[in-house]
C-alpha cells in the first residue's frame, strides 16, 4: 500500500495555493539493478485535482518526474472550508486519493 | 625560464587540465547556489515530511509479539517525552548501561516494548525504494520534535565522556589502504569532494553547520538518510572496513560531533543534495 500524501491548501485573496508531496519511488524502467536485470517502470501517469468536486489541475506524467514527487499549483475560485482532493494514478494502476480542507 | 620551457609547461598545463582548475572554483560555488536555490523552493516541503508521516504512525500504532505502541519509549526525558529527546543525544541510559543514540534507542524501544526480534526490525536498517525502513521512519519522526532545540550534552557520565573521546580519537585515525581519516577530509577548512564543500567538523561551527541538518532528506537517492547511514557512508569512502550499526565507534562518533556541535540549533531532518 502506498503512504499518504502531504498535501496543504491555503486560501490567499481569491486565489488557492496547494502543496502536495507523494510518496513514489518513479521507477523509469531504465535502470538496471545490481544483477543486470532492469528494474521494471513504475511511475505516476496521471494527477488529478479537485475542489469539492470541481476538477482544478489534471496532469499527464511521465518517467522524468523526480521519485517523491513535490507538486505546487494555484487555482482561482476556491475558498476556506473547500475539499481539495489529489488522486493519482500510476502505470501499475494504483491509485490513491487524499483529501485536505482550504485553511 | 626559458621560452621553450615555459611553451611546453603551458601545453602540459592545458593537455592535463590543470588551468581549468579557475572555471572548476567558479562552478564550485554556482553549484553551491543552486543547491542552495532548490532548497529554499522546498521550503517547508521538504520530502522528510513522508517519513516523518510514517514515523508518527508507526509511534503510536500496537505491534509486535506485545501488541504495544512506543508511547512509553523512554528517550532520555522520560518515557513517551519525544520534544527535544533528540537535541540531547547521545547519552548513558541505566537501563542497558550503555552510551546510545537515537537509533539504537528506538532499538532498544522496539525489543522490550513490542518485543521484536533486533534482527527482524533491522532487515532494512537504510531505505530503498520500495524496502521502506521503519527505524528511519521513526527516526525523522523523533529528530523533527527537536526542531528549533539547541543541542546541549554535558556529559555528566564517564561512559559519556568516554565515547566522546573514542569518537574524538577515531575522527582522527588513519588507517585503510587510503590511509584515511575523517579528519583528512574534514580536519581542515577549505576541502571538497567532486563539488561539494566540505564542513569542516572539528570546529564548532562547522560541526552545528553539518550535525543540526542530520538526518536529512538526500535528494540524489530520493531517500531520508540516519546519522548511522552518514557515518556508514563516510567509512565506505575512505575504503575502511564497513562500520557496525549501533557500534560502540559509530555511537563514538556521533557523540564526538553532536559535542563539536553543542550550542548548534537543531534543524533537522534537512534537505540535502
Amino acid at each position: 500500500m502506498s503512504d499518504p500524501m502531504r498535501i496543504r491548501a491555503v486560501a490567499n485573496g481569491d486565489k488557492v495555493e496547494v502543496k502536495i508531496l507523494m510518496s513514489h519511488v518513479m521507477e523509469t524502467g531504465q535502470r538496471k539493478d545490481a544483477d543486470g536485470a532492469v528494474v521494471p517502470a513504475h511511475y505516476i501517469v496521471k494527477v488529478v485535482g479537485t475542489c469539492n468536486g470541481r476538477e482544478v489541475l489534471s496532469a499527464d506524467w511521465g518517467p522524468s518526474v523526480s521519485k517523491n514527487p513535490y507538486l505546487s499549483f494555484r487555482f482561482k475560485g476556491g475558498a476556506k472550508g473547500d475539499k481539495v482532493k489529489i488522486t493519482w494514478t500510476d502505470t501499475a494502476g494504483e491509485q490513491r486519493s487524499d483529501e485536505v480542507s482550504v485553511g | 625560464m626559458n621560452t621553450r620551457f615555459a611553451a611546453r609547461l603551458l601545453y602540459t598545463m592545458l593537455a592535463s587540465g590543470t588551468l581549468l582548475l579557475a572555471g572548476a572554483v567558479r562552478a564550485d560555488t554556482s553549484t553551491q547556489d543552486a543547491i542552495a536555490e532548490y532548497r529554499e523552493m522546498f521550503g517547508d516541503d521538504n520530502p522528510a515530511e513522508l517519513w516523518q508521516a510514517r514515523g508518527e504512525a508507526l509511534w503510536h500504532e500496537a505491534r509486535g509479539p506485545q501488541k504495544a505502541n512506543l508511547e512509553a519509549c523512554d528517550l532520555g526525558l522520560g518515557p513517551g517525552v519525544i520534544a527535544g529527546a533528540y537535541a540531547q543525544l547521545p547519552r548513558w541510559f541505566a537501563d542497558t548501561g550503555q552510551v546510545q543514540d537515537l537509533e539504537t534507542r528506538l532499538v532498544t524501544c522496539v525489543t522490550s516494548l513490542q518485543g521484536i526480534p533486533r534482527d527482524d526490525f533491522l532487515k532494512v536498517k537504510f531505505g530503498d525504494g520500495e524496502k521502506k525502513s521503519e527505524l528511519e521512519a521513526l527516526t525523522a519522526y523523533v529528530v523533527a520534535a527537536s526542531r528549533g532545540k539547541p543541542l546541549t550534552l554535558p556529559l555528566k557520565h564517564p561512559a559519556e565522556q568516554a565515547a566522546f573521546d573514542l569518537g574524538k580519537a577515531v575522527f582522527r585515525y588513519r588507517a585503510g589502504p587510503h590511509d584515511f581519516a575523517c579528519a583528512t577530509c574534514h580536519g581542515e577548512p577549505g576541502k571538497r569532494i567532486r563539488l561539494q564543500e566540505l564542513p569542516q567538523l572539528n570546529t564548532a561551527l562547522g560541526a552545528r553547520e553539518a550535525y543540526t541538518h542530520w538526518p536529512a532528506y538526500r535528494i540524489s537517492q530520493g531517500e531520508l538518510r540516519s546519522m548511522e547511514w552518514r557515518l556508514q557512508d563516510c567509512f565506505r569512502q575512505q575504503r575502511l572496513p564497513q562500520l557496525k550499526f549501533g557500534s560502540e565507534v559509530a555511537i563514538g562518533l556521533t557523540m564526538y560531533l553532536a559535542k563539536t556541535a553543542e550550542g548548534g540549533v537543531l534543524a533537522a531532518p534537512g534537505i540535502k543534495r
